[in-house]
């Protein structure tokens, strides 16, 4: 009998997962990052492994930290409207190579662009997991206290950055020069 | 006012899937031949009005109506005719309207092609179809209205996504939600027979060509969108295992596993609780699909707009569909007995092999899909599955079902008796074996492990598909289309297992830098960047470069791969170029600009790649051949109106 309720109850479970699924939306729900202090990393950097790229580095400065990886589609996605952040200049872009491949991860630079100040390169993930890493791509918006200001999932787009980032990147910098 | 109009059509045929729903279940219980009788009539008014509704969005496109809400937000006045057509279906709202609008064709094909069935049956079939096309039309009118006026109007439009300003991502919706909507007609089957507790399998027989039909559909509209991916993403790939084109995959995998099990439950009355199952696990995967996609829950390249309530309205209404026709299955399913035996040699067993492992390889990508959900709502730490994870997986099940097939396609009901086949099945595996090493080895160099077992299970499926067809015309039997569907079908699925193996074993991907008057050589072909020069398009500008390539000192092909820029959006967007032949592709994409007049740039080769979308259509024209079978539809008319004399009517 119990095999003829199986698939029911599979699905009841699922339902349970969608559900909480939906209302923990990632894109809704602020990372528990928010208002504390980044945390800390220090790894290699993609372009050369000879040299270190840390948070100390970006210390007093407004800079964004966006994940991403080459096997990840959004990334692509995404791509050509981080090389326009980069072209705006408004503040340094620093990559977060998550969960990939060196060379690959060169290669992506060199064919698309390279819109980072520099990339870490993440190859386990353990700053992914400090970060709070739920997927390639992921934004974060990082001030001047080094605090995280902003999160955000998915490919980045043109009114996410006019609309979410610049206002914050604007309020961040006339707090701290006033 | 057009829009208001459409609105308005859009009210009524929600309004008229109500009786269609109600006559049909309600009708058929109660034994009212009355009621039964309006649930057709009730499925064209439910028809004619959706197509109205879709009509009028059409023309608010058309002619530009920036005063609608979600024409502004999706086309523009510059946007070609063609692609304001297309846009109808460019984002969430009128894709969902172009959902409910293939659901109600289909509803109103079957209430035209199935007059033979018996009444009762019918009215649940289209009561059913009616909950369905409600909880769509309920869905759109409540959450996603793409009537919505915007006042006061815009001056222009914001434009249709630039991804989607192209032929293949044009027709690539409408085919795809052709085919797995049309898997709500064997879901809407076995819930009927589920209600009325039938104990033969006469549904199984209607259920087949109607399968048979939607998947058909469902391939196309995959391989579309693979082809598409390839071309115009920019960088050459064909599959990305991204949630979305998974949650089309998986209800493909068990379609194929329905139509099969189906065949074994109409022939032989075996399988009858798991082909109900089946049909109702494959529709309920591509709502769930749905769900995945429209609500956000996971993000992914194809994600539309998404809203916590549009998420919660899909979710109840998967409880409905899903969860009340699974428990309907524990209610039923369990007095279903088969009482028919089979030797463990036999098309029955070969067929349950078949479903076992079509259905684990979509229960993996299942899991990988969703895996990311079920680990962050038990905080159990963050991990992503990609690519490695789905491409590993999914060969374990796929290797044995091709080898399984290339032997069991042969095997005959009850027992079979491989003996007779014995010699040709040899000597196709002998040639498979022979050319499946030497051919890759010479044309493409030093094959590996997994490229030999690939080549050589791909060739063999071919020439094993190719045997029955061949003996028969030789013989002299006449070759029915069922039979020459299922052979195509089968050679299809070997012609893209090659044409996987060709280009994941031989592609070769270079990026580099390249200044005009530069060559490089990529697989024996001499790539010259010639020059780049700027290009006006109607709604976009670009950079276009040219590339000369020559192999051996003869010219080959010349491309043009550009690079747009979108003028409403600013979205850049890489348009490759392409040669393609079936042999192999050679392509180039433009990168960034690197000064002086260079440019980076994608140069590939593909061996073979073609036969993938070429073996995905060849499979679905199987599948075309196959519901073309007369025996279907006379099979249908004499069950229908005589079941007793079935037996003394001629075909």
């Amino acid at each position: 009998m119990w095999r003829y309720i199986l698939p029911g109850a599979v699905f009841l479970v699922l339902v349970g997962f969608l559900g909480a699924g939906l209302f923990r939306d990632p894109t809704l729900v602020p990372s528990p990052l928010i208002g504390k202090p980044a945390p800390a990393f220090s790894l290699p950097k993609v372009e050369n492994a000879a040299e270190t790229i840390s948070l100390e580095q970006y210390k007093g400065r407004v800079f964004v930290l966006n994940v991403w990886g080459t096997w990840c589609v959004a990334c692509r996605q995404e791509h050509e409207m981080l090389l326009a952040i980069a072209r705006e200049g408004v503040v340094p872009l620093v990559g977060l190579n998550w969960k990939d491949d060196r060379t690959q991860a060169q290669a992506w630079l060199a064919q698309l662009g390279n819109p980072y100040d520099a990339s870490a390169f993440d190859e386990e993930g353990r700053v992914g997991i400090d970060w709070g890493v739920y997927g390639a791509p992921e934004t974060f918006l990082v001030d001047g206290n080094g605090q995280v200001l902003f999160k955000y999932i998915s490919p980045m787009t043109r009114e996410v950055w006019e609309k979410e980032f610049l206002p914050r990147i604007q309020t961040a910098r006339q707090g701290a020069t006033s | 006012m057009i829009a208001e109009l459409g609105q308005f059509a859009l009210v009524l045929a929600f309004c008229l899937c109500i009786p269609q729903a109600f006559f049909g279940l309600v009708g058929a219980h109660k034994g009212k031949v009355q009621w039964m009788l309006a649930t057709r009539p009730a499925v064209a008014g439910q028809w004619v009005f959706t197509l109205l509704s879709f009509g009028c969005l059409a023309y608010s496109f058309y002619i530009n109506d920036f005063s609608v809400l979600y024409v502004a937000s999706n086309s523009n006045s510059a946007l070609p005719t063609f692609y304001r057509f297309t846009a109808v279906w460019g984002a969430h709202e009128g894709s969902l309207l172009l959902w409910l609008l293939v659901t109600a064709s289909w509803s109103v094909a079957l209430a035209a092609f199935s007059k033979q069935l018996p009444l009762p049956f019918s009215s649940r079939v289209f009561g059913v179809l009616g909950i369905i096309s409600a909880g769509f039309a309920l869905f759109i009118l409540t959450t996603s209205n793409p009537f919505e006026r915007l006042i006061p109007a815009a001056v222009d439009g914001r434009d249709l996504n630039p991804l989607l300003q192209d032929f293949g991502l044009a027709v690539h919706p409408p085919i795809l939600y052709t085919g797995w909507l049309g898997l709500s007609i064997p879901f809407a089957f076995a819930v009927a027979t589920l209600i009325e507790g039938r104990l033969d399998v006469t549904w199984a027989r209607w259920a087949r060509p109607w399968t048979t039909l939607a998947w058909s559909f469902l391939t196309v509209g995959i391989a579309l969108g693979s082809w598409w991916a390839y071309y115009e993403l920019g960088w050459g790939g064909w599959w990305f295992w991204d949630p979305v084109e998974n949650s089309s995959f998986m209800p493909w995998l068990l379609g194929t596993a329905l139509f099969h099990s189906l065949a074994v439950t109409e022939k032989r009355g075996l399988f009858k609780s798991w082909t109900l199952l089946l049909a109702v696990s494959a529709f309920s995967l591509a709502l769930l699909g749905g769900f995945l996609v429209r609500s956000g829950v996971l993000v992914s390249v194809h994600s539309f707009a998404s809203d916590p309530n549009r998420g919660l309205f899909i979710l109840g209404f998967l409880v409905i569909c899903i969860g009340g026709s699974l428990g309907l299955y524990a209610w039923r399913a369990p007095s279903l007995r088969s009482n028919a035996g089979f030797a463990i040699v036999s098309r029955e067993s070969f067929l349950l092999l078949n479903n076992v492992l079509l259905v684990a390889a979509a229960g993996l990508i299942l899991v990988g899909t969703l895996y990311p959900l079920f680990l962050e709502a038990l905080d159990m730490g963050r991990i992503s599955v990609g690519p490695p994870y789905f491409a590993t997986v999914f060969v374990i099940p796929m290797l044995p079902l091709v080898l399984l097939l290339a032997v069991g396609m042969h095997s005959s009901w009850k027992q079979a008796r491989l003996e007779s086949v014995k010699r040709p099945l040899l000597i196709t595996f002998g040639i498979a074996l022979v050319a499946g090493i030497a051919v890759p080895w010479i044309a493409y160099g030093t094959p590996g492990v997994l490229t030999v077992v690939g080549m050589v299970a791909g060739l063999w499926v071919v020439g094993s598909a190719l045997i029955d067809p061949v003996s028969r015309l030789k013989s002299g039997h006449s070759l029915t289309p069922s039979i020459l569907g299922m052979s195509v079908a089968h050679l299809g699925l070997g012609l893209f297992v090659i044409g996987v193996t060709g280009v994941e074993s031989y592609k070769i991907e270079r990026d580099l830098g390249l200044k005009p008057g530069e060559t490089t050589n990529v697989a024996g072909y001499e790539f010259r960047f010639d020059s780049t020069r700027d290009f006006r398009g109607p709604n976009f500008d670009a950079v276009e470069g040219q590339v000369t390539i020559s192999k051996d000192g003869k010219p080959v092909t010349v491309l043009h791969p550009q690079k747009r820029i979108y003028r409403v959006q600013t979205t850049p967007m890489t348009e490759a170029g392409i040669d393609a032949s079936l042999g192999r592709d050679l392509f180039v994409a433009l990168g960034e600009p690197l000064g002086q007049d260079a440019w980076s740039m994608r140069l590939q080769y593909k061996p073979l790649v073609r036969l993938i979308w070429g073996g995905c259509l060849v499979m679905a024209f199987g599948g075309l051949l196959a519901v073309s079978d007369r025996r279907h539809r006379v099979r249908v008319t004499k069950s229908a109106d005589a079941p007793a004399a079935s037996a003394s009517a001629s075909v």
